[in-house]
């Protein structure tokens, strides 16, 4: 199909204290069922979305990020994270949450969604989007 | 709105969906059942169960054509079908079997 585009959602915010994070995350499953090529890529306080480990019993919201492991299911395989966002606050890849989708082409192996990508290639990925929603 | 199960009254919203999660038991998913018309079997409680359990997981009710994808996955082709799905739950397998488990209206569903 020659009308399939690229969409990147691009997540600069923490995952609370503001709605945006799930408004894009919602916005990202409700997409899905477009089959398009979409992306995540999270940067700035956005990396903190992804972080393992999440409890928001203290702040009495949804803790959503067990959603993030659903979206393999919804064929959303390419989460990328900006390596020097991670840095620049103390995380590593490790602090991020484990995120898997199985593979249909092949053999339905298991593998990473994320992937840790540098602040120039970052902007590659941009750069190769048909369109790009920032939240 | 409510619905009355022993002697408890459980609110719900203007669609049926009721509103504090922790409200459920299988009592109630067999009155909200009723509603629907559906007469809960094992095949209907197996839908249900994995619902709540995909939720339990990932915090989301999935979307139709997730949830049959991951039945098919879990119980095999026979079962992870549209029109297995679409018998137990002839008004939409997401949209009743979530009422019906407790959940919220699957994302995206309108």
């Amino acid at each position: 199909m020659s009308d399939i585009k690229k969409f990147l959602y691009v997540n600069r915010k923490p995952p609370y204290g503001t709605i945006y994070a799930l408004e894009s995350l919602e916005v990202v499953l409700i997409g899905a069922a477009f089959e398009q090529d979409v992306s995540l890529a999270f940067l700035d306080d956005g990396v903190f979305q992804l972080t393992r480990g999440q409890n928001t019993d203290a702040i009495g919201v949804k803790n959503f990020s067990p959603t993030f492991r659903a979206l393999g299911d919804y064929e959303v395989t390419k989460l990328y994270v900006e390596r020097e966002s991670l840095e620049e606050r103390g995380l590593t890849e490790g602090d991020l949450q484990e995120i898997t989708y199985e593979d249909e082409d092949d053999d339905w192996e298991e593998k990473p969604s994320i992937r840790v990508v540098s602040r120039a290639e970052m902007a590659g990925i941009m750069a190769d989007q048909d369109v790009v929603l920032s939240f | 709105m409510s619905y009355q199960v022993n002697g408890h009254t459980i609110e719900h919203d203007e669609e049926g969906y009721i509103t504090t999660l922790s409200d459920w038991s299988k009592e109630l998913a067999d009155e909200i059942a009723k509603t629907e018309n559906i007469d809960m079997t094992s095949e209907h409680w197996e839908v249900v169960n994995f619902l709540r359990e995909y939720y339990d997981e990932y915090q989301i009710a999935p979307a139709v054509r997730v949830l049959i994808k991951a039945i098919k996955k879990s119980m095999g082709p026979d079962k992870g079908n549209n029109k297995y799905m679409y018998e137990l739950f002839p008004y939409g397998p997401a949209k009743q079997a979530c009422k019906i488990a407790g959940l919220p209206k699957p994302t995206g569903c309108v």
